[in-house]
């Protein structure tokens, strides 16, 4: 299937969980903002949330400092 | 006959009257004459409409008189507003001490500024305290460095930790919400929280401003509605990049401008 992801196509297989997708794109579920289909999610919460064809994801990770 | 403003209040002249007349009879003793905005040297005649403000230099001007001045230093209509706001700072590190001066000294009315932390000498690279602060909650430092600025702010200060649970109850009522924290995790659980329980309120958070990078890598990016991140996205704080006073006060100086843009009811970046 394919999901979107901060506006580019990603193809990855069905049933993929939002815990899988963070671990494959090497980004730490407790410094990430997600929205998915303009839904802003705790990724904690939503580890085994699976996505689904055509799903609109926006990413973004926080680096320290301030 | 004309009207002017002096000193923020409605004056009506003969016509012939200078700026200088006006000083030897009313404020004689005032060194600082401002015109619309600008500071004058030289005597000019005054003209229907005109805004006059006279201080003696070295006097504490009292509220009225600090407002009238600010007012007198801003583009007409814009301090009005600002006056009214109130803006929920999350951290007093780097960003949020920076971003506190900034705002208070632009004549934001209210500011709400939460932290746990205490002011170690590790902070003086970058952040808005003194060697005699050490120690102390910077909540507290910072109000004390804030009051000495402009000390008619009204500020509420939390000394303690910001979480899911209480962010909308410390920070309540807020025009502008600024997510100032140092660790990565606590800017995406604020973040997070406030998008989910506060998503009338505009949020300004910041990511990447360590190092020595070029000053225009910093940005400010609109993610979505009421979300706006101000950094480089990338440059971490980290062994061999640490975090500077540059760049932090850069990032921290177009937080506090996209708070103002957003006062004013315009679109940061």
């Amino acid at each position: 299937m394919n999901v979107h992801i901060n506006g580019e196509n990603y193809p990855c297989a069905s049933g993929l969980t939002i815990g899988q997708l963070l671990t494959r794109l090497n980004l730490q579920q407790d410094r990430v903002v997600i929205e998915l289909n303009q839904k802003i999610l705790n990724a904690a919460d939503n580890i085994n949330t699976k996505l689904h064809e055509a799903d609109k994801l926006e990413i973004i990770q926080f680096v320290g400092g301030g | 006959m004309i009207t002017i403003q002096f000193n923020e209040k409605s004056l009506t002249l003969h016509k012939k009257t200078s700026l200088f007349e006006l000083r030897n009879q009313r404020q004689a003793d005032a060194d600082i004459l401002i015109i619309n905005g600008f500071p004058v040297t030289e005597d000019a005649p005054l003209n229907h409409g005109d805004r006059v403000v006279m201080i003696k230099r070295g006097a504490i001007p009292d509220a009225e008189q600090l407002e009238s001045l600010m007012l007198a230093r801003h583009t007409p209509g814009i301090h009005a507003r600002i006056a009214r706001s109130r803006v929920g700072i999350a951290g007093a590190g780097g960003l949020g001490s920076n971003v506190a001066i900034a705002l208070a000294r632009v004549g934001v009315g209210e500011l709400i500024i939460a932290d746990f932390d205490v002011v170690e000498p590790s902070n003086l690279n970058r952040q808005q305290y003194f060697i005699d602060q050490i120690g102390l909650p910077k909540v507290f430092a910072l109000r004390e460095n804030l009051k000495r600025i402009n000390p008619y702010v009204n500020i509420e200060i939390f000394n303690g930790r910001i979480d899911q649970q209480n962010l909308t109850h410390v920070f309540n009522n807020i025009d502008v919400m600024v997510e100032a924290f140092d660790a990565p995790d606590q800017k995406a659980m604020l973040t997070v929280a406030h998008l989910q329980q506060a998503p009338d309120c505009p949020l300004v958070a910041a990511s990447g401003m360590a190092g020595h990078a070029s000053s225009n890598s910093i940005q400010t990016q609109h993610v979505r509605k009421n979300f706006y991140l101000v950094g480089d996205q990338t440059t971490s704080a980290m062994p061999g990049q640490g975090l500077m006073a540059p760049r932090v006060s850069i990032a921290a100086g177009h937080q506090a401008n996209a708070v103002l843009r957003l006062l004013l009811g315009e679109q940061p970046e």
